[in-house]
């Protein structure tokens, strides 16, 4: 018997899978489908303190190998989360879940936590510094070390859960990111979030999104991702969940090797919407095939020796 | 909604550049008219969003027109071929909010949703009547299948080639109490215009995923806001914020 058991800050998981912030909702969508009690856990989708419709549309397109999301953040806000979602999500959920919050000022990320806080099924916080598909706000904080630094401390003062700060491929220099939120007192980071990118519509020949600007995520930002995560593990020592393009199960083992001590499913849920349960599933034999026993010890295999 | 696999019957042309598709498989999922699949094509990330036409219990039919990669990738494929597809999508029309005798419009590609629409409407005992657009002559497709079921039938053309000459709502003469409608934006926009009696109206957008996981489509209504997808397609007249 392999071992796909890992471990995010004292709470282990059943396995390393986790569908990422934006493509599972808060997961009815999903237990409609398979029972998601099988994911190690999953990010529900990015929450904030109001309410917000998110941009017009279209918000989404297609490039090689993977989309562009111009969402734009849209949720029902924290207070219809917890009042709403989360007894929902309790009725199909029975492990703790990973909140994901993002903000357009210190004090909205802090508030934001602070709620969060207090519900009993959120085991980690995974606030979102890097979204590039909001203006003031968003990637503007996980965009320089000081200003990551800065959420960092504020949350951290604002929750007794793990804070997970999610970081933007955006920037020159994301291991220097990434440390600053460890020494801010960050319990981990994960990575990472959409790449800055812009389609253009030959016919009208304006931008393809009504944002302009789009996040690309998908197969082809796989092996930026795995660079990233490479790096900032060579930076951290925190736990660093990995995420960009991962679509199976090969996939989930190369981000551990790179450093990730867990792994995010985004946008492949969206086109093959059975991919983790799959991946779960997948995982022993992809194991076994590579001489795996315990997931827990690959992680950052690839910088050994 | 299912995730299954398809083989296809046949794939044949209807006009220049639409083509009819019968697929074979599973169709448990589908519970309404005017709900669509989403099919998974080699090379391309996406799927792509088709309205189911009619359907039985072996398989679908679907009409599609080429547009760009993905639609053109389907009119290459062969009988006896494979295809992912998710079915069953979409909330579709509610045949009970219809009345006895309920026009249903639909424009170029979306004729092929009114089709099992009016089967369905047939099926629950009521009358309904047609009123197809297309732009030209050349471009009519399934006005024989809509006579074939009984109905009465009108068809538009905006040259004036075949039928009434100008749009689906030049042709709303007879009377109807309720209406049902699949076509392009200002389509949509002109029947909620020129329509006295509420009714559904079919819409369209860019979609992620097809079943409400990704917040691609959503739109605000007066009910609040809605996914295309997925609280979507069909949305009533009252709702509709343009
Ligand atoms: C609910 C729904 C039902 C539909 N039913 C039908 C139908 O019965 N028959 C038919 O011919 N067409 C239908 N369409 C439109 C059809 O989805 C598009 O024509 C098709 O996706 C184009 O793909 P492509 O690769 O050929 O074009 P490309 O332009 O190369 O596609 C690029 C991307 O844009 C998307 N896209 C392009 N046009 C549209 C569009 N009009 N609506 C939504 N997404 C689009 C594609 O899905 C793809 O992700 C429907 C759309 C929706 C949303
Ligand atoms: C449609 C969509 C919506 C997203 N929404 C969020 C969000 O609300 N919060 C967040 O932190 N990340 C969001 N993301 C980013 C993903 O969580 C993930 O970081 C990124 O897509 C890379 O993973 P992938 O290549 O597997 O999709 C979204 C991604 C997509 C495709
Ligand atoms: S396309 Fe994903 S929610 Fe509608």
């Amino acid at each position: 018997m392999v071992d796909t058991s890992v471990a995010l800050s004292g709470i282990r998981l059943d396995n390393p899978v986790i569908p990422a912030s934006g493509t599972f909702g808060y997961g009815a969508e999903f237990a409609e489908l398979y029972d998601i009690n099988c994911l190690g856990t999953f990010s529900f989708k990015g929450t904030t303190l109001s309410p917000r419709f998110g941009n017009p549309t279209p918000r989404i397109a297609e490039t090689p190998g993977g989309m562009l999301n111009a969402v734009g953040l849209q949720n029902p806000g924290v207070e219809k989360v917890i009042a709403e979602e989360l007894p929902r999500l309790r009725e199909i959920f029975r492990k703790p879940v990973m909140a994901n919050v993002s903000g357009f000022s210190i004090d909205e990320y802090v508030q934001t936590c602070a709620l969060l806080d207090k519900e009993e099924q959120v085991g980690w916080l995974e606030v979102n510094i890097s979204c590039p598909n909001v203006h003031g706000g968003g990637m503007a904080f996980g965009s320089s070390p000081e200003a990551a630094a800065e959420v960092t401390r504020a949350v951290k003062a604002a929750t007794k859960k793990p804070v997970y700060m999610k970081l933007s491929p955006n920037v020159t220099d994301i291991a220097a990111v990434a440390r600053a939120c460890q020494d801010a007192g960050a319990d981990g980071v994960s990575l990472i979030n959409t790449l800055l990118a812009m389609r253009i519509d030959l016919k009208t020949k304006r931008p393809l999104l009504a944002n302009g600007t789009g996040g690309l995520s998908g197969p082809a930002v796989f092996p930026v991702a795995v660079r990233m995560v490479y790096q900032v593990y060579e930076a951290v020592d925190i736990p660093i969940i990995g995420m960009g393009g991962v679509s199976s199960a090969e996939d989930v083992i190369e981000m551990m090797l790179a450093g990730a001590a867990a792994v995010e499913v985004g946008a492949a849920n969206l086109v093959s919407p059975f991919v983790c349960r799959d991946i779960i599933r997948d995982l022993p034999e992809a194991m076994k095939k590579y001489g795996i026993n315990s997931l827990t010890e690959i992680i950052g295999g690839a910088h050994h020796g | 909604m299912t995730q299954g696999i398809y083989r296809i019957e046949y794939n044949r042309r209807l006009t220049a550049d639409v083509w009819e598709m019968r697929l074979t498989g599973d169709t448990g999922a589908v519970t309404a008219p005017g709900q669509f699949i989403n099919i998974k094509l080699e090379g391309l990330f996406l799927r792509r969003p088709i309205s189911i036409c009619d359907w039985d219990g072996e398989g679908i039919t679907i009409i599609y027109k080429v547009v760009g990669r993905g639609t053109a990738a389907l009119s290459g494929a062969e009988p006896g071929q494979d295809l992912d597809v998710l079915c069953g999508l979409g909330n579709g029309f509610d045949v009970s909010k219809c009345g006895e005798r309920t026009v249903v419009i639909g424009g170029g590609v979306g004729v092929p949703p009114m089709y099992g629409l009016a089967k369905a409407l047939q099926k629950a005992g009521k009358t309904p009547i047609a009123v197809l657009g297309f732009n030209k002559k050349e471009e009519i497709f399934y006005e024989d299948q809509f006579r074939a079921l009984g109905i009465e039938t009108t068809v538009t053309t905006v040259d004036g080639s075949y039928g009434v000459k100008g749009f689906v709502t030049d042709a709303l003469r007879s009377s109807y109490d309720y209406f049902c409608a699949c076509g392009p934006l200002p389509m949509l926009k002109a029947v909620y215009n020129a329509t006295a009696t509420s009714g559904l109206l079919s819409f369209e957008e860019r979609m992620g995923c097809g079943f409400g996981a990704c917040m691609g489509c959503s739109c605000k209504t007066k009910y609040g806001n809605k996914r295309i997808c997925k609280d979507g397609p069909v949305l009533e007249k009252e709702e509709i914020i343009w």
